[in-house]
């Protein structure tokens, strides 16, 4: 349905190299509107590089970068790229462990608050009305994760999967534009998999949101994704929908070593 | 006059006349804040969605399931169908479709009102093999925008189409209620029942109506009470507790944000009127116990000592005597240094009652919540009866009685043993069950099942189920839950279950309390990795062992009992579940089907091995099922 329109990420032949490696070799890609848009590939392929060049964090040798049509410069500072309306998670959890988990999701409401320091302490006025629409926000994502049982509890004491979720909910905070997500259910058990599963598909349909996302697990991407591009030592490889990534030669190979026929 | 109506429905209209909107009838958590609907919001609430219901084609007599945790929604459309003359069926929420199925098809239930998408799709999936049902409605959108069903609506669409429905039939709704009779059916609540299929208790308005107003005569509550809404709304004391009562007082119940989030919420609205199985004392008793053994060594030693003080100082109050006046201040310190914390954690400082139903509830437990200075009572009750039997009066209370008849009640001790009543809230018969009516409501009293007698105070005490009540081959009494409640009273031990009808000792199977056994494990330095692995390490097997000593002291105390010691046990290698049809929703032995399972486990109990395998096969609650092997040690316990 989305399909027609422009996209709302391109990414245009980008190269990065770290010393003599070359992290990224040309690779282009285009996330439309309203898509689930998957990143695949096996260990070393660039798939973090990647998300790291969109939101930021690394500025690539070459290339270009149009959000939303228009083109952003290719150094850009991460904070700066957030607000743009980009938010993402971190495959190795990115939390400030001490605080609760409602604090945590409030962080991710930064970008859009405006009252300044003084009128916050005073709590009046506009600022208070600020903040209520805040801790709205804030609650409403709590209900829609699931996670009212931990609003109160500081981060660093949950299991795993549970700060997995908040880092989602951080994200979804910032009300982005685009979402992106880093591999978002490494390291859980299957439950915690289809639970987070689930609210992708839901932040993706009911909320709307585009969301770009790394995985390792075939499986899960398979189902969700409406789009799939598959990296293998820098390059892109392959780019289509699920179907097509299943029966691309070039991607069964990079991921079993070598194309066996079966009998 | 308010004890003019004579209906729930009725009553609604008069709350929504004499309290409008000044004053709460229901709160939910939602979204972190306590939202509240006064009685004013209640009754519109109600009015278009039963007005909606209309719209629908529900006529009087009509069934609506109603299945989900404690939600306002959930209580509206119940009061909403008891507005058009039809009838809710509440249905427990963790049910298995296999359960539900049968509610479904016996209740011929055409409407279903779910709370969210997991219990939508537990309705739909049945939906295709009972065409009977013919709409569904949910309350939580979430989830639910892909379902294209146009028979699946959300209750705010049907609020919709009821207020669309007013304008052509503004005096609908009034008009029904008038309609509305005492004797008309109010609610059917299905009990689990320990053998076969559940049974559909037929209970009227003006059984549940005047159990609701004889509670409240009784223990002089008000419209100021508040309540926690959090037990099943299947179960029969949710409904009197937390809909029929509220409607008669104007009380507000308060629904949790999640099941999850009960502790927490109870303490933010800090009840003043509560009510709960033993089973969840017992949980609070132990997540007490737990807390203190973390807690510093001065905190430690002060509930310790405050704890004996409190205890010597109920067991005086109980006997009705004078507390020595050095005790008195003492307990008065003990009240600001240790019982009134406490009762604040556990968010019980303002109440006022509090009751304990359901099961028999351990001496050890009933006594320190007493001594705190809650007002904790035992209630005797059935669904059968709107809950309404007994009940400890203030000031008469004994531990191991469930009070005197509540006024207005008779019970009576029939010659077999068996407690029998008759009660304001009496029910009229099983639904289409003729042959269980018949065996059980005989002359106008019912037939309880409960084997008891009445102790020289006037106290109802229960033993066990009458059913149950055997002897063994000597002729000793064996009463399997009296021995199985004594054992449970061990903060170690979740479920039990002995075995010996007909046998020349007594055994049993227990189940140790997961969280309490790991806790003392982990402290110990006891590594296990699983339930199964936990349950037999040798010292897991010393722990129950003294349990098991203890209760066995108590049994010889018993002149009648002391036969009745349990011989030997082993440590079960999984829970008992109600999906494995192993206990029921409401936590009660299965025992023949636990029997036919678990031959080989008794059979081992009784022939003298020290050690049995088992083939155990698990349940989800989606039906698939699993199989493990375990091997199980049997220890011989110490007698009397």
């Amino acid at each position: 349905m989305t399909e027609n329109k422009e996209p709302i990420l391109k990414v245009e032949d980008i190269h990065i190299s770290f010393g003599g490696l070359k992290a990224l070799n040309g690779v282009s890609l285009a996330v439309h509107p309203g898509q689930i848009f998957a990143i695949i590939g096996p260990n070393g392929a660039g798939k973090t590089t990647m998300l790291n060049v969109i939101n930021g964090v690394y500025t690539p040798d070459e290339g270009r970068i149009t959000f939303e049509g228009q083109e952003r410069p290719l150094k850009m500072k991460p904070h700066h790229v957030a607000a743009l309306g980009i938010s993402r998670t971190f495959q190795n959890l990115a939390l400030f462990r001490g605080m609760d988990t409602w604090s945590n999701i409030m962080v991710g409401r930064t970008q859009k608050m405006h009252s300044n320091f003084f009128s916050q302490g005073i709590y009046w006025g506009m600022s208070q009305k600020e903040e209520i629409k805040h801790r709205e926000a804030v609650e409403w994502i709590i209900d829609f994760l699931e996670i009212e049982n931990i609003r109160k509890q500081p981060v660093g004491m949950l299991p795993y999967g549970l700060q997995k979720r908040v880092e989602l909910g951080r994200a979804l905070a910032a009300e982005p534009k685009l979402l992106l997500l880093d591999e978002p259910m490494a390291g859980m058990n299957l439950e915690e998999k289809e639970d987070i599963a689930r609210f992708i598909l839901d932040a993706n349909e009911e909320l709307g949101y585009t969301i770009a996302l790394i995985e390792h697990d075939m499986g899960v991407v398979m189902d969700i994704s409406d789009n799939i591009a598959v990296l293998d030592f820098g390059n892109k490889i392959a780019d289509g929908t699920p179907e097509e990534i299943k029966a691309n030669q070039k991607v069964i190979k990079a991921y079993l070593g070598e194309a066996e026929e079966s009998g | 006059m308010v004890e003019s109506a004579d209906t729930f429905p009725k009553i609604l209209l008069q709350n929504a006349q004499k309290f409008g909107k000044n004053k709460i009838a229901i709160r939910e958590k939602d979204y972190g804040i306590w939202q509240s609907f006064s009685w004013q919001d209640y009754h519109d609430h109600v009015r278009d969605f039963a007005l909606g219901l209309a719209s629908l084609g529900f006529k009087r007599g009509d069934v609506i399931a109603i299945i989900g945790d404690n939600r306002p929604e959930l209580y509206w459309g119940m009061s909403a169908a008891q507005s058009l003359g039809g009838i809710p069926v509440p249905l427990y929420q963790d049910a298995i479709e296999r359960e539900l199925h049968f509610i479904l098809e016996h209740s011929e239930a055409r409407f279903a009102l779910a709370e969210d998408q997991e219990q939508s799709d537990k309705l739909l999936s049945l939906k295709k093999e009972i065409p009977r049902l013919e709409y569904i409605f949910y309350e939580d959108p979430k989830g639910m925008r892909n379902y294209t069903e146009t028979f699946l609506m959300s209750f705010a669409h049907i609020e919709e189409l009821g207020r669309k429905f007013a304008e052509d039939n503004p005096n609908y709704f009034e008009d029904e209620i008038s309609k509305g009779k005492a004797d008309d059916i109010a609610i059917i609540a299905y009990t689990s029942g320990t053998t076969g299929n559940p049974k559909g208790v037929l209970l009227q308005h003006h059984a549940a109506v005047d159990a609701a107003r004889a509670f409240i005569a009784f223990e002089n509550l008000t419209e100021k009470e508040e309540v926690m809404a959090y037990l099943p709304m299947a179960w029969i004391g949710d409904h009197i507790f937390s809909y029929g009562m509220s409607l008669a007082a104007g009380f507000a119940p308060n629904c949790p944000e999640d099941t999850s989030t009960v502790v927490h919420d109870t303490r933010e609205i800090g009840p003043t009127f509560i009510f709960c199985p033993p089973r969840i004392w017992e949980n609070w008793l132990t997540q007490v116990m737990i807390k203190m053994e973390d807690a510093a060594w001065i905190k430690r030693k002060m509930f310790h000592y405050f704890m004996g003080v409190a205890e010597k100082t109920e067991k005086i109050r109980i006997a009705n005597e004078p507390v020595p006046i050095g005790l008195k201040i003492l307990y008065q310190i003990g009240r600001i240094l240790v019982y009134g914390p406490l009762t604040d954690n556990l968010g019980m400082k303002n109440v006022r009652v509090a009751y304990t139903a359901g099961e028999a509830i351990g001496p050890e437990i009933f006594e320190f919540f007493r001594s705190l200075g809650i007002n904790l009572k035992q209630l005797y009750g059935m669904t059968e009866s709107c809950a309404l039997v007994s009940i400890q009066k203030d000031g008469d209370i004994e531990s191991d009685t469930v009070g005197t008849p509540v006024p207005g009640v008779d019970i009576k001790i029939s010659d077999n043993g068996e407690v029998k009543y008759k009660s304001p809230g009496n029910f009229i018969g099983y639904y289409k069950n003729e042959e269980a009516t018949r065996e059980t409501l005989v002359d106008g009293y019912v037939l309880s099942g409960d084997a008891g007698y009445i102790t020289k105070k006037g106290h109802l005490k229960i033993i066990d189920r009458a059913k149950d009540v055997s002897t063994l081959i000597d002729g000793t009494i064996f009463a399997p839950k009296y021995i199985e409640n004594k054992l449970k009273f061990s903060p170690f031990i979740k479920e039990a279950v002995a075995h010996g009808q007909g046998k020349e000792f007594v055994t049993a199977f227990i189940d140790i309390d997961y969280g309490a056994v790991g806790n003392w494990a982990e402290r110990r330095h006891i590594a296990y990795t699983s339930y199964t692995d936990l349950a037999q390490k040798p010292e897991v097997y010393d722990l129950v062992y003294e349990a098991v000593e203890r209760v066995n002291k108590s049994l010889s105390e018993d002149e009648k009992l002391k036969g009745a010691q349990i011989k030997r046990f082993l440590l079960l290698h999984k829970e008992l579940d109600p999906d494995d049809g192993e206990i029921t929703r409401t936590r009660k032995v299965r025992r023949k089907f636990i029997a036919e399972k678990y031959d080989n486990l008794i059979d081992a109990l009784f022939t003298g091995k020290d050690a049995v395998t088992v083939d155990a096969t698990f349940t989800y609650e989606d039906g698939r099922t699993t199989t493990m092997k375990a091997d199980l040690k049997i220890r011989d316990a110490e007698t009397f």
